[in-house]
């Protein structure tokens, strides 16, 4: 099974650089987002896959009897979907703002913050 | 958007998902549920309800600004944690207590309240962002 | 977790039986603070008013908070405690150390100087676009990453800082900030998501969260496991957070975009937030790798320090020029965890100290030099002196500092780091180090000399530009950080102390690791258990 998750990993990963590596910004975005998920399924996929069994507790034990499903993964994938997902909002918003404002969205062509035709500095007084 | 059918059943949809939001959000702990997809569903009533009436209309029935409801969440799960340097224990330790209301014993407890936190700030910044772009369209 | 359960277990054996001491609230003090304030001042949004006041309470009382720590840090050994009562495994654990209560402590004394100057900065529309709810929701951030024992927290503090730093860098929705703040954020957010992914190896090949417990169980799985691997993808995620040399074309393109404050706040903050991680993960967790990697790290600190200061000798803009000069600092701070001697730390963690302060500072120069001239293009530049002779000698004080001339807080800690890359016999280190001072006091004394003593270039029609007095916000916090750099040049040995202590207690780990678990307590084996705290569902 780890195998199987490997390449649907993998496959996240090399989606995810193929979006990225594009000069289109709204691509960039969705590679960011697809990086995300890659991630996620690497840190549910790291903390072993186990058949559904509960992690609980019986009132008479102190220690889980039987092998169970690894909670803490699941705890880690939350919270990093939860961060992403603010953040593709937040960067969705701004990709949407800043095309409305440049109107590109080309990343070489937004030259707004570094200039083409910057001056040298003074080379005497 | 704005038909007649949608803008009739808007009110309503958008009120039951506010209700069943405080439901999903109290059954939290044990039980899937929670304050952050509590307070998302509650955004998203609200963003039905600016779909068919507006932006403006939404401000108003909601009152106080978003953004401000996002801060008061975040008061809230910080004073959940605070509590707990009252009783002398680790910061953040759920602190329990049992009282009987009308002969119900109710279990109220920091981790609820810090799950209260949770859905202010999830509903209020996701509905500020919602409301922004919905504003942002009709221009 | 109800405590009324039928049966009994005993609780001791996975939680703190005992309450902890009162002063150990102190290690989530500022966090909590930070946390509150902010929450206040988002309430009363609409509030302009009243909101400067609530923020620079809050980051008064942080920094409070902060010396508080640090003293307590000092006089006891490191502080820990573990959220939720949980014993440390399982729970999210604070520990602040001397490295952490130290980049606490000076954080808290850039925010506070930047709230001040902020002031006078930040217009009505910054304070109602939310300028004081995100400083300190990022100063939080900042300081919780300072002092979590825990590296999946630390990822969720840096998410949080990085948060606040979007929300500071767009206040305004300029075309150029756009361009800045799209770069920034995307290059950053990537940096972050790659530091999860190596916090996903780490979890997967040690089974532990905790930076105590990974550092007592790496060694064990360091025959099989990939940590090495994995510690090169700490090095390329942090060194992205830090700006080092491949791959900091994001802060020159974002920097000089924001209001000054932001940049100041940036450069003082954000950059060493990067560095601070790589000495945590790279002395306390991985000190093995790090000799393994220290060629590497060596080599990407000299390019990193040259590149930055001949970045900073080609730029017009003087914020531009500012921001190629964090860069290089950058690479300083990283020769001293290239070093790794006790030496060469002590100084990487100095230059790490000096340069927050002083290129916070150097910001807030440049924006009270920039509403002067009506701009920042140094061929443009003039004619300050005459106008402002105090500003002159502060300016003059600020730029020696960043080059490193005595006697202020920029040499001894260069002094350090020459020293030690002579005690290996890495001369060519040294080399980099004294042409980086070389090559920024020429920099900076052109931008003094064009600023300063020029005459006014651009003829009688233009000297339009504002002539009343500068706030007393403004002059307050950068007379105040100039002061400290002079303070601590001129008698550096208090703080000489403190980073020695710092690098000998990174480098012997086992002192971190016996004060989260101390040696009464039965380790606990097994990985995962009950998180409570961020985890939200």
């Amino acid at each position: 099974m780890e195998t199987a998750m490997a390449f649907l990993t993998g496959l996240f990963f090399a989606t995810s650089l193929y979006l990225m590596l594009s000069k289109h910004i709204i691509r960039v975005l969705l590679g960011v987002a697809v990086l995300g998920n890659a991630v996620n399924l690497t840190i549910f996929t790291t903390g072993r896959l186990t058949r559904e069994i509960p992690p609980i507790i019986p009132d008479d034990a102190v220690v889980p009897i039987d092998a169970i499903a690894n909670p803490l993964p699941q705890a880690l994938v939350l919270t990093a979907i939860v961060i992403s997902f603010s953040f593709f909002a937040f960067l969705l918003v701004l990709v949407f703002r800043s095309y409305q404002e440049l109107g590109t969205d080309d990343t070489d062509e937004m030259r707004e913050a570094e200039p083409v035709d910057e001056p040298a500095p003074p080379l005497g007084y | 958007m704005r038909t007649l059918i949608f803008r009739t059943v808007a009110p309503f949809l958008s009120s039951l998902m506010i209700l069943f939001s405080v439901f999903v959000l109290l059954r939290g702990h044990n039980e899937p549920g929670g304050g952050f997809i509590g307070g998302l569903i509650a955004a998203s009533a609200l963003a039905i309800y600016g779909i068919a009436f507006g932006v403006s209309p939404v401000r108003r029935a909601i009152r106080f600004h978003p953004m401000a409801l996002a801060g008061f969440g975040l008061l809230l799960a910080a004073i959940a944690g605070i509590l707990s340097i009252f009783s002398h224990v680790p910061f953040l330790t759920g602190l329990w207590i049992y009282p009987k209301i009308f002969g119900v014993e109710v279990a109220l407890s920091t981790p609820m309240m810090f799950d209260i936190g949770v859905y202010f700030v999830v509903f209020g910044s996701i509905t500020s962002t919602a409301l922004a772009l919905e504003e942002r369209e009709r221009d | 977790m109800a405590t009324s359960t039928a049966h009994s277990v005993n609780l001791a054996d996975a939680m703190v039986m005992t309450p902890p001491p009162m002063v150990d609230y102190l290690v989530v003090a500022p966090l909590v603070i930070g946390f509150v304030f902010g929450a206040l001042c988002l309430m009363t949004r609409k509030n302009t008013g009243r909101q400067p006041f609530i923020a620079i309470t809050g980051l008064v009382l942080m920094l409070a908070a902060d010396i508080g720590l640090f003293w307590h840090v000092l006089q006891n050994g490191t502080v820990v405690m573990t959220m939720g009562r949980w014993l440390p495994p399982f729970g999210i654990t604070f520990a602040a150390d001397m490295l952490g209560a130290v980049f606490a402590l000076i954080g808290g004394i850039v925010g506070l100087a930047g709230g001040i100057y902020a002031l006078d900065d930040v217009n009505q529309t910054g304070r109602r676009y939310g300028f004081y709810p995100f400083l300190l929701l990022m100063m939080s951030g900042i300081t919780a990453a300072f002092l979590t024992g825990d590296i999946f927290n630390l990822y969720v503090w840096f998410e949080v800082l990085l948060i606040g730093s979007f929300g500071l860098l767009v206040l305004g929705s300029e075309r150029e900030q756009l361009d800045g703040a799209t770069k920034y954020a995307f290059l950053n957010l990537l940096a972050t998501t790659l530091f999860l992914l190596a916090v996903a190896y780490l979890y997967g090949t040690v089974g532990t969260l905790n930076m105590a417990d990974i550092s007592r169980k790496a060694a064990s799985v360091r025959d099989t496991g990939p940590l090495f691997t994995i510690a090169a993808l700490f090095l390329f995620a942090f060194a992205m957070k830090a700006a080092a040399f491949p791959v900091n074309f994001w802060l020159p393109a974002s920097y000089h975009t924001p209001r000054i404050v932001v940049s100041g706040l940036f450069a003082g903050l954000l950059t060493k937030v990067g560095v601070y991680a790589l000495l945590r993960i790279f002395l306390t967790l991985f000190h093995v790798e790090r000799d393994m990697l220290a060629g590497t790290i060596a080599v990407i600190a000299a390019v990193t320090m040259v590149t930055g200061a001949m970045g900073a000798l080609a730029q017009n803009d003087i914020r531009r020029q500012l921001g190629y000069l964090v860069i290089s600092g950058i690479g300083m701070m990283l020769a001293g965890l290239a070093l790794g001697s006790r030496t060469g730390l002590s100084g990487g963690v100095f230059y790490a100290a000096h340069s927050m302060v002083v290129m916070t500072a150097l910001y807030f120069l440049a924006g009270i030099m920039g509403e002067r001239m009506n701009g920042f293009a140094l061929n443009k530049a003039g004619g300050l002196y005459s106008r402002m002779p105090w500003l002159a000698a502060i300016a003059l004080v600020l730029l020696l500092s960043v080059s490193g001339l005595p006697p202020f807080s920029g040499l001894w800690p260069k002094a350090y780091l020459v020293k030690a890359s002579l005690d290996v016999g890495a001369w060519w280190l040294a080399f980099a180090i004294l042409l980086t001072g070389l090559m920024t006091t020429i920099a900076v004394g052109r931008t003094f000399a064009f600023s300063f003593w020029r005459e006014r270039t651009g003829g009688e029609a233009e000297t339009a530009s504002p002539q009343g007095a500068v706030s007393g916000a403004v002059v307050g916090s950068l007379v105040g950080l100039t002061l400290l750099t002079v303070a601590v040049g001129i008698y550096p040995e208090p703080v000489i102390r403190v980073t020695d202590r710092i690098a000998g207690e990174l480098l012997a780990p086992a002192g971190y690791v016996d004060s989260v678990f101390p040696a009464d307590m039965t380790p606990t084996q097994g990985e995962g258990g009950p998180q409570e705290g961020e985890t939200q569902q």
